[in-house]
């Protein structure tokens, strides 16, 4: 089985739960022996682990036929691509791309990231999945989040290979309810497109079901899984006087923020002894240190910024608590990276990972006093935390990437099969 | 098989409200009125009262010959005094009718026998003291929570007077043994120990309206002609069901109360004999004496206590609550003293399983746990209020011994004085 999938990103430079997702997720199908997998991403930064699939980046995949000799191309393209590569896919080209501007190579240029230019982005990689479409053998097309939709969509037009597309998140979830009409027709296309739908949860399955209208029978969930980590005991929590309640990811208002904040006054106003802390950057956040200012509790919350890679699980092992008072969350994986460490989680039933995690607290997120509640008990109830942190810990690393790659398997096999 | 006997276990919490940390310290109320309320009303009328009147004609049509037990928690005989009052008439004319034993229960439901002997002991007497006085008897057997028992509680139960014991025929104390005999106590000859029957018992509470049971439908016909085919030297059936058997676990659609009205008929065509705990203990003899080294309970596949201490939430709600036994013994405020009876409810401690938590209405364990803590949170200030916990335990003990002491010491003496003055008359 040989699946060309389309993403946006890629560990270890990533910019959300997507690319880690991704990398999960191939990895886990990568253990099933006759799986090949080739990965698309814009802007690969040639340090992702390639030992168990094949990344190509659609930086360095020639769009329009230049005439460069093999010298030259392997000079260029040292440590990304070998030529006769180049030159395969450079066979590939059937259309005229001359209006997208492209360097000496014909190859053109990608921020990997999310810039403003984004749905000219989206057109450019979508010209790259022809290439890939016309020159790569595969039996299945599988594209990552609504990026990499239209790509995905051309792509099969071109082969006549199925389609499955992988939904992470929908423009409902970003945008509490105000969908960007353009990213909504993307997505809705997709859909419509798409052989099979997998999403990450429930939650979402409901969205594309009933906000895009889609036939039911041909939406799956695949719950996501999480990456077991290499030497826990790496993390401990080291003894200090006071509990620590941790937030931790884009401070926007998909994340709900202001609970959190909220909360935590809720708990300071009848205990000491515990620290809020909100970790990340977002739009939101200068918002957010006025509200703790104004609720006077800014000596107790604290906004450390940005963390990235090791840092995140060290918090997360320091941590008491981990909240995630998301609004809506199609999956949400951070609360299983707590709990991987032994942090009790807090989540939010608006949070597609709450279908499948039974030791952790689940409360509305406009529930302050539910989460304040919860918050209290573990902080200040011992068998509490006991249980939250043993028991948790034991159910994440349950969940393999394994099982949930079997499960794309098996929708893999369905779809050729009905075709 | 000669006899049967069925027990009815009558037994509801009050539940808690919601009730959030930053209440601990305001307000010292913990109950959910309406919920109770309904809840109580509810089973009354699905269950206990339809129940208490089938076994009224059940004694009616067999002129008396239909003998049964009937375990009420004190807990439970408050709430029918408080929200209907109606099932104490109806379990009045029962008591009325001689036919049915009433069993001792601890009043609150509890876990005591197994943390906190003397509690235990005050609760059985309480209970036993509710049961006299409203229906004129004098327990002689008991029924304790959830059927838990051991030897180290049957030492007690022998001290406090009792003649006979109930607990559940669990594989780990019979082995190859039948749960159809008397048996004795290993305490003492002088205490029986009566067994249930799980499986007679659980094809009427679980399999009745089981389609896929071997024996569906089950009728009463059938059902006695089961009870009189077995060995002909067994002595007894023991059948022991929760009251909402009837009614809730079966729907009433389900036959399950004409299947009981009729099973007299049939048990008497057999010649099989209805037998309250106390006559059988009274009239079979033992067939051989059962250790009971560790706790058994009629919850779960394990017949154990898992159901009720077996997580870390659990050991420590119990611990917390327990560990003010003493000083809440010696307070006399009745509302507090009230509430310490309703906090040790087994079932509140049930609903914080991760296994089994049968009944709840929380959304998790951890729901129920953190509800519980936060009022027992409360409920322990209160208690701290009266008898700070600045005085170690030890020293109150110490109070306490000397307390008790005298108390006997008193009543010894006052014996002696009532001795010398009979003597002096004579």
């Amino acid at each position: 089985m040989k699946a060309l999938m389309f993403g946006w990103e890629f560990p270890p430079h990533i910019l959300g739960g997507l690319g880690t997702a991704s990398y999960g997720l191939t990895r886990g199908m990568a253990q099933q022996e006759d799986m090949h997998i080739t990965f698309v991403i814009p802007k690969p930064w040639g340090d992702e682990d390639q030992s168990f699939l094949r990344i190509i980046g659609a930086n360095s995949v020639p769009i329009v036929w230049k005439d460069n000799n093999y010298e030259y191309v392997r000079q260029r393209m040292e440590g990304k691509m070998s030529p006769e590569e180049y030159y395969h896919l450079r066979d590939g080209i059937r259309y005229d791309y001359t209006r997208i501007g492209t360097d000496d190579l014909g190859c053109v240029g990608f921020s990997g990231r999310y810039p403003d230019n984004l749905i000219e982005e989206i057109g450019n990689y979508e010209a790259v999945a022809s290439v890939l479409a016309h020159s790569l053998d595969f039996d299945i097309i599988h594209s990552h989040d609504w990026l990499t939709y239209p790509a995905g969509v051309f792509a099969k037009h071109i082969s006549g290979k199925p389609l499955v597309i992988h939904v992470h998140a929908t423009d409902f979830d970003r945008s509490r309810g105000n969908v960007n009409p353009t990213v909504f027709s993307i997505e809705k296309r997709g859909m419509e497109e798409a052989d099979h739908i997998m999403c990450v949860s429930n939650l979402t399955r409901n969205t594309v079901i009933e906000k895009y209208g889609i036939n039911p029978a041909k939406v799956s969930t695949v719950h996501n899984a999480v990456e077991p980590l290499a030497h826990p005991e790496e993390f401990v929590k080291h003894p200090r006087k006071d509990k620590i309640v941790t937030f931790l990811g884009r401070i926007t208002m998909q994340k709900g923020p202001e609970f959190f904040v909220e909360a935590a006054a809720r708990v300071l106003a009848k205990t000491k002894g515990v620290r809020f802390v909100m970790a990340g950057s977002g739009d939101k956040m200068n918002e957010m240190i006025d509200l703790a200012a104004k609720r006077g509790i800014a000596d107790r919350f604290h906004f450390p910024g940005f963390m990235r890679g090791k840092q995140v699980q060290e918090m997360l092992a320091e941590s008491d608590v981990y909240i995630m008072p998301s609004v809506s969350e199609p999956f949400g994986i951070s609360p299983l990276e707590a709990m991987q460490v032994g942090c009790p989680s807090i989540i939010s039933h608006q949070s597609g990972c709450a279908e499948i995690l039974t030791h952790a607290i689940k409360t509305d997120y406009w529930d302050i006093d539910a989460m304040a509640d919860a918050i209290y008990s573990i902080v200040k109830y011992p068998a509490m935390y006991k249980s939250l942190s043993e028991l948790g810990r034991e159910e994440v690393n349950n969940i393999k990437w394994y099982d949930a790659g079997l499960k794309v398997r098996a929708i893999y096999d369905k779809v050729i099969y009905n075709r | 098989m000669k006899n049967i006997s069925l027990v009815f276990q009558f037994h509801a919490p009050y539940r808690l409200k919601r009730y959030r940390f930053f209440e601990i310290g305001q307000d010292h109320y913990y109950y959910d009125d309406m919920q109770n309320e309904e809840s109580i009303s509810w089973l009354v009328e699905k269950s206990y009262m339809p129940l208490c009147q089938t076994l009224k004609e059940m004694i009616q049509f067999s002129h008396s010959k239909f003998h049964c037990g009937i375990s009420l928690s004190g807990i439970m005989l408050d709430m029918f005094q408080q929200y209907a009052p109606e099932m104490i008439d109806i379990l009045k004319e029962l008591a009325d009718s001689k036919c049915v034993e009433f069993l001792a229960t601890p009043f609150a439901y509890s876990l005591a026998a197994e943390y906190n002997k003397n509690e235990f002991e005050d609760q059985v007497r309480h209970q036993a003291a509710q049961i006299e006085e409203l229906f004129g008897q004098k327990p002689t057997t008991i029924w304790n929570t959830e059927l838990l028992y051991s030897d180290e509680i049957g030492d007690r139960l022998l001290k406090m007077g009792f003649k006979a014991v109930m607990t559940e025929g669990a594989k780990q104390i019979l082995s190859w043994k039948s749960p159809n005999y008397v048996y004795n106590t290993a305490v003492s000859p002088k205490m029986k120990l009566l067994l249930r029957n799980s499986a007679l018992s659980d094809e009427l509470a679980f399999h009745f309206s089981d389609y896929n049971w071997k024996n569906y439908p089950i009728d009463a016909e059938k059902y006695a002609a089961q009870l009189a085919g077995m060995p002909e030297q067994e002595q007894i059936a023991n059948i022991w069901l929760g009251a909402e058997t009837f009614g809730i676990r079966q729907s009433a659609d389900t036959g399950i109360f004409g299947f009981l009205k009729a099973l007299p008929f049939y048990v008497l065509e057999k010649e099989l004999n209805f037998l309250t705990p106390q006559e059988a203990a009274k009239k079979l003899t033992a067939a051989d004496t059962i250790p009971i080294p560790y706790p058994i309970t009629w919850t779960g596949e394990a017949k154990d206590l898992a159901a009720y201490n077996g997580n870390d939430l659990q050991q420590e709600a119990i611990q917390k609550l327990y560990a003010v036994a003493e000083r809440v013994r010696m307070c006399q405020d009745k509302r507090l003293k009230n509430d310490w009876l309703l906090l040790q409810d087994v079932n509140h401690l049930r609903y914080m399983s991760h296994t089994d938590s049968y009944g709840s209405n929380f959304e998790s364990p951890y729901d129920a746990f953190t509800n519980y803590m936060n009022v027992l949170s409360d409920f322990l200030l209160l208690v701290d209020e009266q008898y700070p916990t600045t005085i170690e335990n030890e020293e109150l003990n110490e109070l306490l011994t000397t307390i008790n002491n005298q108390e006997k010491e008193i009543a010894s003496l006052e014996d002696e004085i009532q001795k010398l003055k009979k003597r002096k008359k004579e």
